[in-house]
């Protein structure tokens, strides 16, 4: 099977880190090593987590496997089964295991997790007295419960409570000890500890709060434990879950550098480079992590670099937790303490048994802590991750998402409460039930597979939030809350930045190159990707262009309608025109005999109805009347909108006009993540709308202010004040720099507005305001991607570039 | 009589791009795959009737520029969740011409 070709990459540890290593990259690269495995429990790899569940009897240890013997026989792996690894020999790359068996290596990766933490009490070494960690420890729990009676768990946290829940389900009468006043106070504040408390005590669990272990009874067996205040209870079984022991003994005695962890670096190394750590066992930047989810994020990275793809790096990640205790929600994230400096939003209703609380520091979420209503937990923990400013919503934030009227987020009513023929999705006309079915008959899980299925927020995405809340409702305890990574589409892993990061890093050149070195699992990509990837390659390069990953739009230069002819828009700098630019808009319009025409919102004309093969012609003539594409169609720069201002205007401060058409001049052509408007408005007044504008000047007597993100579409969002300036120079200056910040941060397709909602204004701040150097730098980059775009592409067309596409090929039956 | 019609060079198509063929009764979207195989299909979508030709193509199949409906040119039939299907027509490569076979025109 080994192949002397290959390098020897050894994992220690068939645990949950380890093996999601292993098939991170298997997918990236599976012909590159001869791969064994060490694990020192005699099974395949199993999804440790579930262990409760299967302690509860709610799930049997067949179904939480998740790879047996036979995947690694398919997948080639030799697994040295039921074997502990005793020494790493990192002179002569090697490891040798208990039994003598010696392998080498070429690559090393250690994920040998943590053990239960065991206190060190006087009789701690008699029978019966565990901790909870593998599937040894739950067989123990669950043959003691045929043969006793007494359980003593010690710990009241998230594993002590898991594992007091399933000793009750199994039959026995337990008692859990807490050193603290407060159960899981690590994870829940003191109120929602006691709404907690109470709920276990009425399913009949037991407590014996602030009591203080200090001696283990009985014979060869457990009989009970004594505690420091000589007050005693009868116990058959201990069950000891006060934490867990990073288990990095071998990792230490072969000489790497250890603290509380492993420490390891960014691409997951170690001080040896050829050895890789990830898991519980690992500390990265000072952090230890006890949950999956940042585990999970380290295997990639590893994965990544294991597979000499090199641009995988792990920054630490932002853990939620969540209760597995049938029948109780609960959900915590980040600091729901908080200091002086925080703020706290607090709703309480003991009645029914509802209890949330959120911490604020200068309107962004830091903490959380749910009982009871946790479906709002996604949504608070991905704002959380994401810095939101929430202070437009503050004060109906505990409501939750469905409260945000429909301007919000689009959750207007509780999904639970909405009636069976509501409309979810407005686009594709899609009820509740509908969605609900196509959910539970077609066993739909992810928001993807509901897209796919329902169409519902496949389109303007705007009732997502509404679309995850049934499907959370529907799914109960099945749908996965953790929102983990966001992939840019189905043909990749990757997300946008690290798709964008790629490119960077990497010098990537064209789409082929992108997929083949990001490792895409298409050879074509898809619509979504190519569209994507397009844009971040032409924003490296300007000159980049490949017009089959364009949408049609941007191809055909004009905006494809229901029957398949096109729209005009020429460019109307300012919304300004003379009576010769009207006169040769309504010669195109007859020559062509356009069905209809309509002055749009954008303030410039739109002929309808033109078909595709004439386009060419009518943009000859255009171009001839000296007009340039209005780009209506793009992902690219659209209007500015201009009010009169001060040549006619009594009211009028500025020459926002003549403003707006410098700014046109400065913008027209750039090709953005999203389309991009601009306006100036003469007064505060502002009947140019440039406070729903992606960027808005309103002028004032002593200058101008410069507002940014607004959004008029699907969800009205009102512009951020940026800065006021004193001189139409600057305002050219800020305008492209800010521009450009947006055209190299934003994702594709996100507009201003939702970007600047992501990443903050202090992070947009900071790049053009306060760092002068920088936003001088965004203004060069700016102006020369400039350069090729206002190249106008009509006046190519019509130019002959590319005619094939615009000429369809002609038959008839002669 | 040969039913193959030529109907353009290869090079006229553009890889992952698309020409279209008009006959008297129909429509037809020739596309070109990256290893040149060559695809011919109705130019009408199965859902609403969109343009096909206009999509963006990748592997064998063709999104389609209104609603986004993923179409496999090999068997004309609507992709994932979607149902519906359109018609397919041969095509062949020779000597860097394409040809159709020559549907009822
Ligand atoms: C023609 C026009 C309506 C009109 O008759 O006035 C129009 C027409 C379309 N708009 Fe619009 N929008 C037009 C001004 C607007 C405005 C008003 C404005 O710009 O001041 C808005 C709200 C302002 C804003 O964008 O913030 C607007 C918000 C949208 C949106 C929602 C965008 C959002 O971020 O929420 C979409 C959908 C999208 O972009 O995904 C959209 C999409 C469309 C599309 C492209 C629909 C589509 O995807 O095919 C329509 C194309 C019609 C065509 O074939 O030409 N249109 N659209 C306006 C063209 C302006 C221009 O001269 O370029
Ligand atoms: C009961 C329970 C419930 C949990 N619930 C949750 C939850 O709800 N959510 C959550 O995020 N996390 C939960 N966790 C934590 C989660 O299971 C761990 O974070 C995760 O399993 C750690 O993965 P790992 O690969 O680092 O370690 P492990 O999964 O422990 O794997 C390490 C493996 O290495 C083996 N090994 C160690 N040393 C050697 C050696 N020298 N030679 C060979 N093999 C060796 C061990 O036997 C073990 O199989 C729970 C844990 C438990 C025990
Ligand atoms: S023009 Fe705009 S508002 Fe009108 S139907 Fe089209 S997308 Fe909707
Ligand atoms: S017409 Fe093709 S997807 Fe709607």
């Amino acid at each position: 099977m080994s192949d002397i070709a290959k390098q020897n990459l050894i994992l220690i540890g068939n645990g949950m880190a380890g093996m999601r290593t292993i098939e991170e990259l298997l997918k990236l690269e599976p012909e590159k090593y001869n791969i064994t495995v060490f694990g020192d429990e005699p099974y395949g790899n199993y999804n440790r987590i579930m262990l409760s569940p299967v302690l509860a009897n709610e799930k049997t240890l067949e179904e939480v496997m998740l790879n047996d013997d036979n995947w690694y026989q398919e997948n080639n792996i030799r697994f040295e089964k039921g074997k502990k690894v005793t020494d790493i020999n990192r002179v002569a790359k090697k490891v040798i295991a208990e039994d003598g068996t010696e392998l080498p290596y070429d690559k090393l990766l250690i994920a040998t997790g943590s053990t239960s933490f065991m206190l060190p009490l006087p009789g701690a070494d008699k029978q019966g007295v565990i901790g909870f960690r593998d599937v040894k420890d739950v067989d123990t729990m669950v043959n003691a419960a045929l043969n006793y009676k007494k359980a003593v768990v010690i710990g009241g946290g998230l594993l002590g409570l898991e594992a007091a829940n399933g000793l009750m389900k199994q039959g026995m009468d337990v008692t859990v000890v807490h050193i603290g006043d407060s159960l899981m106070d690590r994870q829940l504040d003191k109120d929602a500890a006691t709404m907690l408390k109470t709920s276990l005590e009425e399913k009949g669990m037991k407590f014996l709060m602030s009591h203080a272990s200090e001696e283990i009874l009985g014979d060869e067996r457990v009989t009970g434990l004594r505690f420091n205040d000589g007050s005693e209870v009868d116990a058959d079984l201990l069950v000891m879950a006060v934490g867990i022991k990073p288990n990095f003994e071998l990792a230490k005695s072969t000489g790497l550098h250890c603290e509380r962890g492993i420490v390891v670096s960014d691409t997951m190394q170690t001080f040896d480079p050829n050895i890789y750590a990830i898991g519980e066992c690992v500390q990265h930047r000072g952090q230890v992590y006890g949950l999956v989810a940042p585990l999970f994020e380290q295997a990639k990275v590893a994965a990544n670099h294991l597979a000499e793809l090199g641009y995988g790096r792990y920054e630490g990640t932002v853990t939620s937790t969540m209760l597995k205790v049938t029948g109780i929600s609960l959900f915590s994230a980040g600091d729901f303490i908080g200091d002086e400096d925080t703020e706290e939003l607090l709703f309480r209703d003991v009645a029914s048994g509802t209890y949330k609380k959120i911490i604020l520091r200068d309107n962004i979420i830091i903490g959380a802590c749910l009982y009871g209503d946790t479906m709002d937990g996604t949504w608070y923990f991905q704002m959380m991750k994401d810095g939101t400013n929430i202070s437009d919503f503050r004060d109906s934030i505990l409501f939750g998402q469905a409260h945000l009227g429909d301007a919000g987020h689009g959750d207007e009513t509780r999904v639970a409460a909405m009636a069976d023929n509501a409309e979810i999705c407005g686009c594709n006309g899609i009820c509740k039930s509908e969605i609900v079915n196509a959910i539970s008959e077609k066993k739909l899980f992810t928001l993807d597979d509901v897209r796919a299925h329902t169409k519902a927020s496949a389109s303007c995405g705007s009732c997502t939030g509404l679309v995850e809340s049934l499907l959370a409702h529907t799914l109960g305890g099945d749908y996965s809350q953790a929102p983990s990574k966001k992939s840019l589409c189905a043909c990749t892993e990757l997300t946008h930045e690290e798709v964008r990061t790629g490119i960077r890093e990497l010098h990537l050149k064209d789409h082929e190159d992108v997929r083949k070195s990001l490792n895409w699992k298409t050879d074509d990509g898809c619509a979504v990707c190519r569209q994507a990837t397009n844009y971040y390659l032409l924003c490296e390069n300007p000159d980049y262009n490949d017009p089959e990953s364009r949408f049609i739009n941007e191809r055909a230069h004009g905006n494809i309608q229901k029957d398949g002819t096109y729209s005009v828009v020429p460019r109307m700098f300012g919304g300004m025109c003379t009576p010769k630019d009207l006169h040769a808009i309504a010669d195109v319009a007859e020559k062509f005999k356009v069905p209809e025409m309509k002055v749009t919102g954008g303030q410039r004309i739109d002929m309808f109805g033109i078909k595709k093969e004439d386009l060419p012609l009518v943009w000859k003539d255009l171009s001839e009347a000296g007009f340039v594409s209005g780009h209506a169609y793009g992902k690219a720069m659209r209007t500015c909108k201009t009010c009169i201002g001060d040549s006619w205007c009594r009211m009028g401060t500025q020459d926002s006009t003549s403003l707006g058409i410098k700014l046109e001049e400065l913008t027209w052509g750039s090709w953005m993540p999203h389309k991009y408007k601009l306006a100036v408005s003469g007064c505060p007044r502002n009947c140019a709308e440039a406070t729903i504008k992606d960027f808005g000047v309103v002028c004032v007597d002593s200058g101008y202010e410069i507002h940014v993100g607004g959004n008029g579409g699907i969800k009205v969002r009102v512009t951020d004040f940026l800065i006021k300036l004193d001189t139409e120079e600057e305002v050219l200056e800020y305008c492209a720099a800010f521009s450009q910040y947006y055209r190299e941060d934003a994702h594709y397709l996100e507009r201003t507005a939702p970007w600047i909602e992501r990443v903050g204004l202090d992070k947009i701040k900071a790049a053009v305001l306060d760092d002068e150097a920088n936003r001088k730098a965004l203004y060069e980059r700016f102006i020369i991607s400039q350069k090729p775009s206002q190249i106008d592409p009509w006046k190519k067309h019509a130019d002959g570039v590319d005619e094939n596409q615009f000429k369809s090929i002609k038959i008839t039956a002669a | 009589m040969s039913n193959w019609l030529e109907i353009a060079a290869l090079e006229e198509i553009p890889v992952l791009g698309s020409r279209v063929v008009e006959t008297d009764t129909v429509n037809i979207a020739v596309f070109r795959g990256k290893e040149n195989a060559v695809f011919a299909i109705k130019d009408q979508c199965p859902h609403k009737q969109g343009p096909l030709s206009q999509g963006i193509m990748h592997g064998d199949s063709v999104t389609c520029p209104l609603h986004n409906w993923k179409i496999s040119l090999v068997s004309g039939e609507a992709l994932g969740a979607d149902e519906g299907c359109t018609n397919v027509y041969e095509t062949k490569v020779e000597d860097g011409k394409v040809f159709l076979k020559s549907p009822t025109i």
